[in-house]
C-alpha cells in the first residue's frame, strides 16, 4: 500500500501528511513539476499556501504539471484526499464540489475544533465510530465552505457532507457548518480540518489519524 | 492592447470584507453607506483579446463565486 503526497512551491503541512501516511502505509512525495503518480494508491494533497495563493487559495496549484495526473487519476476513481489547501485545491479543480471564501472573521484561525462524524460509511471514515467526535485543529483564512443552496440540499441528501463542525464551533462562517466533502463517486474528500497534525496524543489528539487508517482499509479490501 | 478585468463577489455571497470597510467607513462619520463590496481589478497587456473571456473562465475569476466583467479589450 503506497500512499503519495504532493508536495508544491508553498506547501508545508506536506511532512506532516508524509509522517501520518506512514503510520499506516508506505508513502513517497509527489513533486508539483512532474508528470509521475509512482504507481501511488491514493494521493493526499496537502496545506500550506501553494504557489502562494496568489489570486485565488489554489487557483495556480491546480494547473501544476502533476496535478493532470491528480485529476486523471481521481476520474479514474482513484482516492484523493485534500486537507486545507489541497481541499481548496480540488475544488478549484472540480474534483469537490464548492469553494473555500475568507472566513467571516476575515482573521487566521488556529485552535483544536471539534468535529461530527456526518457520514461513516465512506473510503475516508470507514474505520472511525459512527457518531464519533473528533478532536483536530483548524490553521486557516480561507475556510469558509460555500456552495449555493440547492447544491448544499444535494450533497447533504446524497450524503457528501463527511464532517460537520460541532455546533457552536465553527471557525470560518462554513455553510451549514460544513467541514468535510466528498465528491459524488466518493473517492474524492476535502476537509479544512489537519487531520495530520492529530496523529499523536504528543500533540494532543490522535483522532485524525482514523482517516488515513480508514483510507488504507478501504484500498487493502478493494484489493483483496 | 491593455485590457482591465473586474473580478467581484457575486450578488448574495457574504463578503465580509466590504462589511469590515462599511462598518469602518460608518465610525467615520460617513452616513448613508451600504452595500460595500471588494473585488479586485485585474489589468494586463493582450494580443487577441477575444482570449479574455477564457481567460476569466479558467482562472481569473471562478465562476461559482465570483462575476467578472471585461471594462475594455
Amino acid at each position: 500500500m503506497k500512499f503519495g503526497v504532493v508536495v508544491f512551491p508553498g506547501s508545508c503541512d506536506d511532512v506532516d501528511a508524509q509522517l501520518a501516511c506512514a503510520r499506516v502505509a508506505d508513502v513517497v512525495p509527489l513533486w508539483h513539476a512532474d508528470h509521475d503518480l509512482q504507481g501511488v494508491d491514493a494521493v493526499i494533497i496537502p496545506g500550506g499556501f501553494s504557489y502562494g495563493d496568489y489570486l485565488r487559495a489554489g487557483a495556480i496549484a491546480r494547473f501544476a504539471p502533476i496535478m493532470t495526473e491528480v485529476i486523471d487519476f481521481a476520474r479514474a476513481g482513484g482516492h484523493v484526499m485534500g486537507i486545507c489547501n489541497g481541499f481548496q485545491v480540488c475544488c478549484e479543480a472540480g474534483l469537490l464540489p464548492g469553494a473555500l471564501l475568507t472566513n467571516t472573521s476575515l482573521r487566521f484561525v488556529c485552535r483544536q475544533v471539534s468535529l461530527e462524524l456526518v457520514n461513516p460509511d465512506t473510503p475516508f471514515t470507514r474505520s472511525l465510530a459512527p457518531g464519533a467526535r473528533l478532536s483536530i485543529p483548524v490553521k486557516h483564512t480561507t475556510g469558509r465552505y460555500y456552495a449555493p443552496a440547492a447544491d448544499l440540499d444535494r450533497l447533504e441528501a446524497q450524503g457528501q457532507v463527511v464532517l460537520r463542525y460541532a455546533p457552536a464551533d465553527n471557525p470560518n462562517g462554513s455553510l451549514r457548518d460544513i467541514a468535510g466533502v466528498m465528491s459524488e463517486q466518493g473517492n474524492v474528500f476535502g476537509l479544512m480540518p489537519h487531520p495530520e497534525h492529530a496523529v499523536d496524543p504528543l500533540t494532543g489528539s490522535s483522532d485524525g489519524l482514523g482517516l488515513f487508517a480508514s483510507l488504507r482499509d478501504a484500498l487493502s479490501g478493494s484489493l483483496v | 492592447m491593455h485590457a482591465r478585468v473586474l473580478v467581484r463577489p457575486k450578488a448574495g455571497i457574504l463578503d465580509p470584507q466590504g462589511a469590515a470597510a462599511e462598518r469602518a467607513l460608518a465610525a467615520l462619520g460617513f452616513a448613508g453607506v451600504g452595500d460595500v463590496r471588494i473585488g479586485r481589478l485585474i489589468e494586463l497587456e493582450v494580443t487577441d483579446p477575444a482570449t479574455l473571456p477564457q481567460m476569466c473562465e479558467r482562472l481569473l475569476a471562478n465562476p461559482l463565486i465570483e462575476e467578472y466583467e471585461i471594462l475594455d479589450g
